[in-house]
Parts: C-alpha cells; sequence; structure tokens
C-alpha cells in the first residue's frame, strides 16, 4: 500500500518491526514517566505518613465534587482515546477524528475544572508562596499539604496540556487521511501516553481528596 | 595495500558535506562525533576548574580565591563533569557509534530521537554554561537542601534547569538503545552471541531509564521550592532535608554505574582482543552487568550514614553495599581469567584496559571499606572519598574511554593514531593519576575534610603529591587531544580490521559506509570466535 | 499483540466499571473505616489502574516486554518508596537523639 511504504524508516526491516519498536519506546517513556511522578508520590507517602491529622484537615479544604468530576471528566477522555485508536485500527477516518476531538474537549474541560479549583484556593488563601495565611492547627504542616498538591496537580497539568497539544496535532494529521488500518502507530502511542495521564489522576484524586473526609473539620 | 581504492570508498564521513549535513544528520555515527566534540569541549573546561583548585590547595591557607568562589569551583567541576562528561561519555560517543554497528543493523530505532538527545544535552548544557558565567552556583554537585532552597545566593535554579533538561539527554538515549538491543539484532545475533559492551550499555541504559527521572523531579522541586516557595523540603514546614538526599541518591548512586559500567564493557571488548581469547565466563559478566545495574539502586544511603538516616536504614544499606560488589568483582575476575594463558599484546588499548582493571580493584576495596559504618563515619566528607571516587571515574571510566576511543579510532576516523605517543600518554595518565589521587587517600584518613580551601599545615605534603599529579595528569590527556586531531589528516590509513577482531563492527569498512553494513550481516558464530577472524584475514 | 483490535463495547465495559469505581471511592471516602481508609482507597485506585493498564493500554493481549517494562517502573518506584520509608519509620527506635 502506499501510504505504509512510505511511512516506513529506512532502519526497520518492516512495518511490523517499527510498530513494535515504537510501542515499546513509548512504554519505556512511561516507564520513566512513573519514576518522574513517584519521586513527587514519594514525598507525599513520607509526609502523609508523618502528619497524617495535618493532612487529613487539608484534605478536607479541597472540594470533592470537583475532585471526583475532574476524575470521571479524564475517564471519560480515555474511553474517547480508546474508541479513537479502536477507529483508526478499523479505517473510520471520521470516527478517528470525531474521538480524538471529544478527548481534547474533555481535556480541556479538566484543566478548567483544575484552574478553578487553583482559583478557588487562592481565594480562600491556602496557595504556599503566594497568599498562605491558614490559621487553624498544624499551620506549618498543612502548608506542606498544599505544597505538594500545587506541585502534583501542577506537574499532572502540565502533562494534560502537552496531550492536548499532541492530540490536536494527531487530530490534524487525521483528518489529512495520514491513519490506516496499517499504519496508525502514532494514534496508538499517544493513547498510551493520554492513558498514563489518566492513570496518574487516578491515584492523585484519593490521595489528596479523600483522606479523612468524615473529619469535616 | 587498498589506500588507492579507500578514498574513493563513500563512508559515512563522507557521503556529505557541509555544516547542516552534520548538524541536520540522522546518522548514529555523525551524532557520536556531535557528541564527542562537545563533551570534550566540557571535559576541558571541567579541566579548568580541577587546576584551579588543585593550585588554591598547594598551600594551606585559603588564598587564591574566597570561600565561595572555591564552593562555586568545586560545585561547578563536579556538574561539569559528572553531568556534562561522564553520564553522556562512553553511552553517547562509544556507544552511538558502535551499538548499531555491532547489532548489524542500519541505526538506532529512532534517529531523530538521537539527534534531538544531542539538541537537548547541549541546550541543557548551554543553561550550565550560562549560569557559569553570570556568576555560578556553589552549593556542590549534590544540591543539597536547605542551603540550595533557602540559603544560597547563587544561581542554583537555572543550574538545575540545566541539569534536568541534560537527564532527558540521557533518558532517552538509553531508551533508543534498549529498544534498538531488542528489536533491531541481525539475523543469528541471539543474545548471547551479542558483544558483553552491548550488555554493559543495555544494562546502563536501563538504569539511565529508570534512575534518571527521579533526580529529574527532585532538582524540579529544589526549583520549585526556590522560586515558587512550594516549601517541600522546608524544615519550617516540616519538610525533610533527608528525603531531598534520599530522592537525590536514589539516582546519584546508580549514576556511578552509568558511568561505570560501559567503561566494564569496553574493557572486555579490549582484554579479549589484546589477548586473542574469549572472555572467560562470558554469561557471568552478562549477567554481572545486569546484576550491577539492579543493585546499584539498592544501596543508595550508604550516602547518607552521617546525614540523620535511621541507623537501622544505615545498616540495611550498607549490607546492601557489600553485595554490589559482588558482580564488580566477578568480573574482574573473569578479566584476569581471560588473560591467563592469553596471546597478550601491548598496544594503547590494552594498556588502558590494564590500568583500568588495577585502578578500579584499589576503588572497589576503598569502596568496601566505606560500606563498612563505623569506617565510613570516619572519613565521610573527606579526601578518602574524593580518591575513592575519583579512582573510578578517573582511574576507571577516563582510562576505559580512552582506551575504547583509541581501540576504535581506526574505525570511526579512517586513521591509527601515532603509537608511540600514544604509548606514552598512556604511561603518563597512569602515573599522573596515581600521584594525584593516592596521597589523597592518606590525607583524608588523616582527617582533609572535603570541599575546603584552607587546612592544617600537616596535610601540605600531601596537597603538593597530587597537585604535581595533576599538572602530569592534564599533559598526559593533552597529548591524545593533538594527536587525535592530527591523525585526521596525517594518521597512516586504517584497515577495516587493524586489531583482527571479533565482532561485526570490524566487519566492515573503516570508515563505516553510511548504512554501516553493504548487506545485512547474517551471524552464525558465538562471540569472541578468533577462527572465523583467522580465516578471514588469511590471505 | 498490536494486531488484537479491541472492539468499543470491550471499553465501554471498562468504562463503566471504571465509573462505579470512581463513585465507589468517592463514597467510602466519606465514610469513616479508620485506619481502612487509605486501604480501600489505594486497593479500588489499584484496581481501577489494573484496568486502564490492561485494557485501555492493552497490557492483556501485549508482549511479556512490555509487561515487563510496565512491571519495572512500578517495581522501581516500589524501591524507591520501600527504602526511603525503612529510613523515616525507623528514626527514633535507637532511643538516641538523632538515631
Amino acid at each position: 500500500m502506499a501510504n505504509h511504504s512510505l511511512a516506513l524508516r529506512h532502519q526497520f526491516e518492516d512495518v511490523a518491526q517499527q510498530k513494535d519498536a515504537s510501542t515499546l519506546g513509548m512504554w519505556i517513556f512511561l516507564a520513566t514517566e512513573i519514576l518522574f511522578f513517584g519521586g513527587m508520590f514519594c514525598c507525599y507517602t513520607v509526609y502523609r505518613s508523618s502528619y497524617p491529622h495535618a493532612f487529613g484537615i487539608a484534605s478536607n479544604h479541597l472540594e470533592v465534587l470537583w475532585g471526583a468530576v475532574s476524575t470521571v471528566v479524564l475517564i471519560c477522555s480515555s474511553y474517547f482515546m480508546a474508541c479513537s485508536v479502536n477507529s483508526a485500527a478499523t479505517g473510520y477516518r471520521k470516527a478517528l477524528v470525531g474521538f480524538l476531538v471529544l478527548t481534547i474537549l474533555l481535556a480541556v474541560a479538566f484543566l478548567v475544572i483544575e484552574m478553578s479549583e487553583w482559583y478557588l484556593l487562592y481565594k480562600e488563601g491556602l496557595m504556599p508562596g503566594v497568599n498562605f495565611t491558614y490559621k487553624g492547627i498544624d499551620p506549618g504542616h498543612v502548608q506542606l499539604f498544599f505544597c505538594m498538591y500545587f506541585a502534583m496537580t501542577g506537574l499532572h497539568a502540565s502533562h494534560v496540556t502537552i496531550g492536548i497539544v499532541i492530540l490536536i496535532i494527531l487530530a490534524f494529521r487525521a483528518y489529512a487521511d495520514v491513519f490506516t488500518p496499517a499504519y496508525y502507530t502514532p494514534v496508538e502511542i499517544s493513547g498510551l501516553y493520554w492513558h498514563f495521564v489518566d492513570l496518574v489522576w487516578i491515584f492523585l484524586f484519593p490521595l489528596y481528596y479523600l483522606i479523612a473526609r468524615h473529619l469535616q473539620g | 595495500m587498498i589506500t588507492a581504492t579507500v578514498e574513493a570508498r563513500d563512508n559515512y564521513l563522507t557521503h556529505e558535506y557541509g555544516v547542516k549535513s552534520w548538524l541536520l544528520t540522522k546518522d548514529h555515527k555523525r551524532i557520536a562525533l556531535l557528541y564527542l566534540a562537545s563533551i570534550t569541549f566540557f571535559f576541558f573546561l571541567g579541566g579548568i576548574f580541577a587546576t584551579i583548585i588543585r593550585l588554591e590547595l598547594l598551600t594551606p591557607p585559603g588564598d587564591l580565591v574566597s570561600s565561595q568562589t572555591y564552593n562555586k569551583l568545586f560545585s561547578l567541576h563536579g556538574i561539569i563533569m559528572v553531568f556534562l562528561f561522564l553520564i553522556p561519555s562512553i553511552p553517547a560517543t562509544l556507544g552511538n557509534f558502535l551499538v548499531p554497528m555491532m547489532l548489524g543493523c542500519k541505526d538506532l530505532a529512532f534517529p531523530k530521537l538521537n539527534l534531538l538527545s544531542w539538541y537537548i544535552f547541549v541546550v541543557g548544557g548551554l543553561f550550565v554554561l550560562y549560569a557559569m558565567l553570570i556568576g555560578g552556583v556553589d552549593t556542590g554537585w549534590t544540591f543539597y537542601v536547605p542551603l540550595s532552597t533557602s540559603y544560597a545566593n547563587t544561581y542554583v535554579i537555572l543550574t538545575a534547569v540545566g541539569v534536568f533538561i541534560t537527564g532527558f539527554s540521557s533518558i532517552l538515549t538509553g531508551l533508543n538503545f534498549i529498544v534498538t538491543v531488542h528489536r533491531m539484532r541481525a539475523p543469528g545475533l541471539t543474545w548471547f552471541r551479542l558483544p558483553l559492551f552491548i550488555w554493559s550499555t543495555y544494562a546502563t541504559s536501563v538504569i539511565q531509564v529508570l534512575g534518571t527521572p527521579v533526580i529529574a523531579v527532585t532538582l524540579l522541586l529544589v526549583a520549585l521550592e526556590r522560586g515558587f516557595h512550594l516549601g517541600i523540603f522546608d524544615p519550617a514546614l516540616g519538610g525533610d532535608p533527608v528525603l531531598f538526599q534520599h530522592l537525590f541518591w536514589f539516582y546519584s548512586h546508580p549514576a556511578v554505574y552509568i558511568m561505570v559500567l560501559p567503561a566494564m564493557g569496553v574493557v572486555s571488548e579490549l582484554v579479549s582482543t589484546y589477548s586473542r581469547k574469549k572472555v572467560f565466563g562470558y554469561k557471568f559478566v552478562a549477567f554481572a552487568s545486569v546484576a550491577i545495574a539492579i543493585l546499584g539502586f539498592l544501596v543508595w544511603g550508604h550516602h547518607m550514614f552521617v546525614a540523620g538516616q535511621s541507623v537501622y536504614a544505615s545498616m540495611v544499606f550498607s549490607m546492601l553495599s557489600y553485595l554490589v560488589a559482588v558482580p564488580s568483582a566477578i568480573k574482574v575476575f573473569n578479566w584476569t581469567a581471560t588473560l591467563y594463558k592469553g596471546s597478550i599484546s601491548y598496544d594503547t588499548p590494552m594498556l588502558y584496559a590494564f590500568g583500568f582493571i588495577g585502578l578500579f580493584t584499589m576503588r572497589g576495596l576503598t569502596g568496601t571499606f566505606l560500606a563498612s559504618l563505623g569506617f565510613d563515619v570516619h572519613v565521610t566528607d573527606t579526601y578518602f572519598v574524593v580518591a575513592h571516587f575519583h579512582y573510578i571515574m578517573v582511574g576507571g571510566t577516563m582510562m576505559a574511554y580512552l582506551g575504547g576511543l583509541h581501540y576504535w579510532w581506526p574505525k570511526i576516523s579512517g586513521r591509527m593514531y601515532p603509537e608511540g605517543w600514544a604509548k606514552l600518554s598512556a604511561l603518563v595518565v597512569f602515573l599522573g593519576f596515581n600521584l594525584t589521587f593516592f596521597p589523597q587517600f592518606i590525607m583524608g584518613y588523616l582527617g582533609m575534610p572535603r570541599r575546603y580551601h584552607a587546612y592544617p599545615e600537616e596535610f601540605q605534603v600531601y596537597h603538593v603529591l597530587s597537585t604535581a599529579g595533576a599538572s602530569v595528569l592534564a599533559v598526559g590527556y593533552l597529548i591524545p587531544a593533538m594527536y587525535f586531531i592530527w591523525s585526521l589528516r596525517y594518521g597512516p590509513i586504517a584497515p577495516d580490521n587493524p586489531w583482527r577482531a571479533t565482532g561485526l563492527e570490524w566487519q566492515t569498512s573503516s570508515p563505516p559506509p553510511p548504512d554501516n553494513f553493504e548487506i545485512t550481516p547474517v551471524v552464525t558464530h558465538e562471540a569472541y570466535d578468533y577462527s572465523v577472524v583467522e580465516e578471514m584475514t588469511v590471505g | 499483540m498490536a494486531e488484537h483490535i479491541v472492539t468499543k463495547k470491550q471499553y465501554a465495559y471498562v468504562f463503566v466499571i471504571l465509573l462505579v469505581l470512581t463513585l465507589g471511592t468517592t463514597v467510602a471516602g466519606n465514610m469513616d473505616l479508620g485506619p481502612f481508609n487509605v486501604v480501600v482507597a489505594l486497593v479500588i485506585a489499584v484496581i481501577k489502574a489494573s484496568l486502564v493498564v490492561l485494557f485501555f493500554m492493552h497490557v492483556y493481549w501485549s508482549t511479556k516486554l512490555t509487561r515487563l517494562v510496565a512491571v519495572s517502573g512500578i517495581a522501581w518506584l516500589g524501591l524507591l518508596l520501600w527504602l526511603t520509608l525503612t529510613d523515616m519509620i525507623s528514626r527514633g527506635w535507637l532511643g538516641v537523639p538523632g538515631k
């Protein structure tokens, strides 16, 4: 097929080897991302185990509803991303573009919710380095919680943003009929990246929003 | 023999001309040379800092430079030498050049990513250079908090960002190598027929991929704390500076294996070729590489015995540190056994290999001393530690790097280096090295602290010896820099396989064609099978 | 491996389970389960993550090497956490200040 032989890079023997290599490459990159976020998860674990009470109080300042909605938004985006991979594999160009656009829209929605939450925290005087004015019990440890919160959600949001850029480029390429059932590797590996971004949030949500909720203090 | 036709054969150097053909190349061989040029620049820059340090330390009072300047000097020396020279050194130059050739394929799995890795490296390096030029950083290459986050008034963020960026270059190179080794080996090239250099490079790549992200995020946290006041390590908020050290050393200990594993891979190749024998216990050496990569991740706490880490954790780390010595020792035994009854030639690369084995053993032994809690408490943060790690980095990696450069130089450039001068420099390097760093073991044990520029009179004699050695060592490094360049134009034309070595890289021309091989090789022999080479070179 | 095409319907099943689990973890988070709050939260998170990895990311049908890479990433994070926590938890066990 004209399309796929054009896409075969000269260092590979055949398209299957190229796809295999690209997929493996993306997985290795995701392993590095696990450790990249992992460093922050390590800090979180150490501090939460040291200051469980303060972390519980701090967590109650976050809006569970928004956290849960964000989680649902990302899971939907992951579902649509998976559907776009399926569309690419089965050769439905319009569906592919459609699902990619849906994924992008949901991703943007996630960021909007995220930024609104940040703004709300800023209004409450809970943004370390900017206007942290919490006066309750354990202000130091509560501030530590928020330092970790902003660092981790910030890092996650930057990955979402990069993902949006990648997906937009992908959508344009899909629209230009670059992908066929014989060659849709970029869609698949972008999908892997996007699912990873979802995965990180799957852990961030309970770890930050659901600590000692019953306290409602 | 074939002088006339060599000039006419298309090779990767003559295939295309012009700056664009180099800066936009996707050829792993050209990218290797781009790295070679950049890291050599950084090496000499780091060397300049070392020179000033050693000049300052000639006399007991801190009279050449101020304390803060001295702090900046050793910090920049460390940062440049570790992140901008040693970590990329063998993998990005020799590795980039040789991995596809040793595997019998045309290029790495992701050539454009490879070029991107180099650009990322250069950008990271430029950040560090810029930070250096506008005032530098004085936290030590270790960026310990809370100095780096709260108290330093030097360019910490800029330098940290530079190192962060360079880390991605390391990760992408490792990623590229792993995929290439898994998916692009020539037909017949099974895992246990691979050259040991590939095993070492593969193990190194695994470390690069799994370890580097952690230091990246750690430096990011330092930058966030310093720039945005997200006080993650701030003790006033309940933050733990020792947590920083855990995260930092989780990478930085395996980083030393990134620096030494490829060197060991080079030595395996050299020892085999210059004894004309296959490496003794091939599988043991191969598995030892992997074992070092894995075990290397379990020992980082031995850098923190006096930092405030709990005694129990320290004991665990101490025991694990002894464990990691075992695979390294296995390699030394196997190299020695390879030499036994081998037909040894004393070409320059072999001299460097001998140097490596001897000096590496010294580092290994002093490593076990440092792994012992009681002894470490006495010598930590003294020149004993400084000597120990320089024995690995300079006595180990540097020697193997030079040995490898000499060994593969005919293949890379198509020219031979001048053997007489090369042997002389190898000797000068060995002597200069030992004169520089052996006295440091002694003075460290006697109590000379590291990172001090003023010291009591009793240590002066050791410092003078050390500085004298450093000047000899500098000469030993300058001579090869000169004759390698000289050889590009005036060196004798090299044959395809000047050492009559095994390995696919020697079955193609020197220098190789752009796609490495005229026809994809099919491998039917075990690694280091010298009977094959004998067949090929007869007649 | 990569040739296996997963249908939208299969993805939809996983999607629905993920939504249910999200609801579950939110509800459980609002209950007082004492020390089990964090256990329940983590268990549910791990199940959700496994579903995403296995089915959305195709690891269920992938090569052993892909699985090894995914597991290694997690295992290495585990290493970082384990040995760091070994230090944090055992501080003060000796009863000597600073140890």
